[in-house]
C-alpha cells in the first residue's frame, strides 16, 4: 500500500514553472529523502503535499485518497519547519500539544501523548519552558515532538537541521533515523544536503529544476547513477570526471594511459566519452593488480588529512583527480605512487547526452 | 584652582544631571499639578492673589457638583463610545489587515488608498456626514457616533496592524494550519497572540483619538450623547468662565486615558516575537 501517490504534477508560480512534471508513489514506512541543489523545487514539492501550495496541474492522494483540493488540515499528515515555527508565547507543553488542542482531544489523552512524545526525544524536564528559553537542538525537538504526537499518516520535514550547527546535526540526524524505525511512519524529508539524505533514505528522490533526475535507495544512486548530474551531485569528495576515447572495451585517456573496462558498454568505436570515477573506488596497489583493477603510476600534487583517510589529488588524463586512500599510503607531495582504480565500479558517460552508456 | 580628583568630578556631574531632570520633571508636571489642584479649591482660593500653591483643605464640592447636575454622565457617554468603536476598529481593522498581508488583497494600491482616507481633513466632510446623519435619524445616537468613530479609526488600525502582522513568521500559520486550524483559528489563536503588542499599542492610540474626538461629537450630538469633550466647552461662558468644573472635568476626563496608557505601557514598549524562529 502506498501512503502519497503523485500524478504529474505542476506547479508554477505566475508564469515561473518551478515543478515539471512529478510522478511519484511512496510506499507505506518507507523513509524517502528529497535531495536537489538549492532552488530545484524540493520545498515546492513538500508544500504542495501539504496542501500549503495548490498544485497547477496533477493530483495528490495521500492513503488512497485524492487530496488534491483538501486543506492542510485534512490531509492527515505532520510537518516540521526548518526555523522550528514554535509559538513563543506558549511553554513547550503547550506548543506540543497545539495540535492536539487544535483537534479537540481529551484532556488525559493530551497528557499521556505529550509527555510520550517529550520523553522520547528526551524533552521532558523542559515541559514549562518557553522557547526563547531552550537551545536551538531543544528547539528543534520540541518541533519534532509537535509533528509526532499528532500520529499522522505522513510526516513532512523541510530541512529541519540545517540551522543547527555540524556536531548538534549529526545527532539529531540519527535521533530522526532512530524515530522513524520505533514509528514506522512514512516520512519524506527534504534536504540538499547529500550526507543527510545518504544517510537516512530508504529512497533518495534526487530533483533538479523541478523534475526527477533518478529514484532509488542511496546505494542505487551512488553506485549506478543514469546520468552525469547525478554521478556529480551524490558522494563526497566528488567523483572524478575524465575525458577519454573508446577503443573496444578500453578507455584511452588524453595522456595515453588505458584503462580496460569491465563489462559491455554500448558506445560506438572511437566515440569520445566522460569516465566517472569514485575517489573511494581507488586504492593503493598491492604486489598484483585485483581482477578487474586497472594500474596506473601517478604523482601526487597534493595531500589532504582527513583523520582515518587521506585525500591525494595527482594528474592523470588532463585532469586533476582525486582518490581517498588509506592515511599511511602516502605522506607528501611529489611522491610517485602506483593505484588501481576498480573498474567494475567506474562509469562511462556519453558527453553529449549527459547520460551513463 | 586644583581639579577635583576623577571620581569626585564624576559626582557632580551626575548631581547636575539629577538637577536638569527634577527640574524639566517640574516644568512638564507642574500644569498638570495645577489643573489637578484645581479641582479641588474653593472659588476663593482659584482666584486669590498670590496663588495658593496648595489648598488647605481638599473640596470634593467640584465633583459633587459634576455628578449631581448629571455633567459626569458625558464622561461615562465617552467611555461608551471610545470603548465600542475601539473594539470593533480593532476587530474589522485586524482582520482587513490579515487579508491585504496574507492573501493580498486589492495589492499594493489598496492598502495605499486605505490610509489615505485617514489623510483627509475631517472638517472637509462635516456637512456632508451631518445631513447623512440627519437623513438616517442617527444625529445624537451612540450608535451614530460609534459608527463615525469606527470608520475613522479603521484605516490607521488596518495601517498599523498591516505592518506587525507582516513580522510574523509565516511557517508559523503554516505549522497551525498542517496541525488542524482552519484560517479563523488561525487568526485568533496565532496571528493575534504574535501581534499582541501591536494590537493593545494600536488599540490606546484608537482610544485615545475616539477619547479626545471633539469636531463630531460637536455636530453630531444634542443632549442624549454629549461626550465629556463637548461638555467641558458649555463651562467657557460668555462673562466667566467656570474654571472649578473646567479643571474637575478635565481631571475626570484624563484618567480613562492615564490608566489606559498606564496598564499597556508594557505592549507599548515591548516586542513580542522574540524566540519564535532561530535566535
Ligand atoms: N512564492 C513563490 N513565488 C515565486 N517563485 C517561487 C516561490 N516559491 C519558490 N519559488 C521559486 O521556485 C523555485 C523552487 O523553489 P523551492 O523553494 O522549492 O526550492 P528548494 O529546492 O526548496 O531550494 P532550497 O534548497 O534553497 O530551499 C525557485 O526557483 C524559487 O525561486
Ligand atoms: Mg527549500
Amino acid at each position: 500500500m502506498s501512503d502519497l501517490k503523485i500524478t504529474g504534477l505542476h506547479k508554477y508560480y505566475g508564469s515561473f514553472h518551478a515543478v515539471k512534471g512529478i510522478d511519484l508513489e511512496v510506499p507505506s514506512g518507507e523513509f524517502t529523502v528529497l535531495v536537489g541543489p538549492s532552488g530545484c523545487g524540493k520545498s515546492t514539492l513538500l508544500r504542495t503535499i501539504a496542501g500549503l501550495e495548490e498544485a497547477s496541474e496533477g493530483t495528490v492522494e495521500i492513503g488512497n485518497k485524492d487530496v488534491t483540493w483538501a486543506r492542510p488540515r485534512d490531509r492527515d499528515i505532520a510537518m516540521v519547519f526548518q526555523n522550528y515555527a514554535l509559538y513563543p508565547y506558549m511553554d513547550v507543553f503547550e506548543n506540543i500539544a497545539f495540535g492536539l488542542r487544535a483537534r479537540k482531544f481529551a484532556t488525559a489523552e493530551i497528557d499521556k501523548r505529550v509527555n510520550n512524545a517529550a520523553e522520547m526525544l528526551g524533552i521532558g524536564p523542559l515541559l514549562k519552558r518557553l522557547p526563547r528559553e531552550l537551545s536551538g537542538g531543544q528547539r528543534q525537538r520540541v518541533a519534532i515532538g509537535r509533528a509526532i504526537v499528532r500520529d499522522a499518516r505522513l510526516f513532512l520535514f523541510d530541512e529541519p537541521l540545517s540551522n543547527l550547527d555540524a556536531q548538534l546535526r549529526d545527532d539529531m540526524r540519527v535521533e530522526i533515523k532512530r524515530l522513524h524505525q520505533d514509528l514506522g511512519r512514512t516520512m519524506i524529508y527534504v534536504t540538499h544536503d547529500q550526507i543527510e539524505a545518504m544517510t537516512l533514505a530508504d529512497r533518495i528522490v534526487l530533483l533538479r529544476d523541478g523534475r526527477i533526475e533518478q529514484l532509488g535507495s542511496p546505494l542505487d544512486l551512488f553506485e549506478r547513477p543514469a546520468n552525469l548530474f547525478v554521478a556529480s551531485f551524490l558522494g563526497s569528495p566528488k567523483m572524478n570526471f575524465i575525458p577519454a576515447t573508446l577503443d573496444g572495451n578500453t578507455a584511452v585517456l588524453s595522456d595515453g594511459n588505458k584503462l580496460a573496462l569491465v563489462g559491455k558498454r554500448q558506445g560506438k568505436a572511437k566515440q569520445p566519452v566522460i569516465l566517472g570515477i569514485r575517489p573511494q573506488h581507488v586504492a593503493l596497489s598491492g604486489k598484483t593488480a585485483a581482477i578487474g583493477h586497472a594500474q596506473v603510476k601517478v604523482t601526487v600534487e597534493l595531500v589532504q588529512p582527513t583523520g582515518s583517510r587521506v585525500q591525494v589529488a595527482f594528474p592523470l588524463g588532463g585532469k586533476s583527480v582525486v582518490a581517498e586512500l588509506e592515511s599511511r599510503d602516502v605522506s607528501k607531495p611529489g611522491e610517485k605512487i602506483s593505484i588501481d582504480i576498480d573498474m567494475a565500479r567506474a562509469i562511462v558517460i556519453d558527453p553529449q547526452t549527459e547520460k551513463v552508456i | 584652582m586644583k581639579s577635583l580628583p576623577f571620581h569626585r568630578r564624576k559626582d557632580v556631574r551626575l548631581a547636575f544631571r539629577y538637577l536638569i531632570a527634577c527640574l524639566l520633571v517640574v516644568i512638564f508636571v507642574f500644569p498638570v499639578y495645577w489643573l489637578f489642584i484645581i479641582s479641588f479649591k474653593t472659588p476663593d482660593e482659584i482666584f486669590a492673589f498670590p496663588p495658593v500653591w496648595y489648598p488647605k483643605s481638599i473640596q470634593f464640592s467640584n465633583y459633587f457638583v459634576l455628578f449631581k447636575d448629571g455633567d459626569a454622565k458625558t464622561v461615562l457617554n465617552s467611555l461608551i463610545l471610545a470603548s465600542v468603536s475601539t473594539f470593533f476598529a480593532m476587530i474589522l481593522g485586524t482582520m482587513a489587515a490579515y487579508s491585504l498581508v496574507r492573501f493580498k488583497t486589492g495589492g499594493e494600491n489598496l492598502a495605499v488608498w486605505i490610509i489615505s482616507q485617514r489623510m483627509m481633513p475631517p472638517v472637509a466632510i462635516v456637512f456632508p456626514v451631518f445631513l447623512l446623519y440627519v437623513f438616517f435619524g442617527w444625529v445624537d445616537t451612540f450608535f451614530g457616533l460609534i459608527l463615525l468613530y469606527t470608520a475613522f479609526n479603521l484605516p490607521y488600525v488596518i495601517w498599523m496592524m498591516r505592518g506587525y502582522i507582516e513580522d510574523i513568521p509565516l511557517e508559523l500559520e503554516e505549522s497551525a494550519l498542517v496541525d488542524g486550524c482552519s484560517r479563523w483559528e488561525v487568526l485568533w489563536k496565532v496571528v493575534m497572540p504574535m501581534a499582541r503588542s501591536g494590537l493593545f499599542a494600536t488599540a490606546v492610540f484608537t482610544f485615545v483619538f475616539a477619547w479626545n474626538e471633539f469636531l463630531f461629537a460637536l455636530v453630531l450630538t444634542r443632549t442624549e450623547v454629549t461626550t465629556y469633550t463637548v461638555q467641558v466647552t458649555h463651562y467657557f461662558g460668555g462673562q466667566s468662565n467656570f474654571w472649578a468644573k473646567i479643571a474637575a472635568m478635565s481631571v475626570l476626563g484624563t484618567i480613562p486615558v492615564f490608566i489606559a496608557v498606564a496598564t499597556m505601557q508594557r505592549y507599548l514598549v515591548r516586542g513580542i516575537s522574540m524566540g519564535a524562529v532561530k535566535g
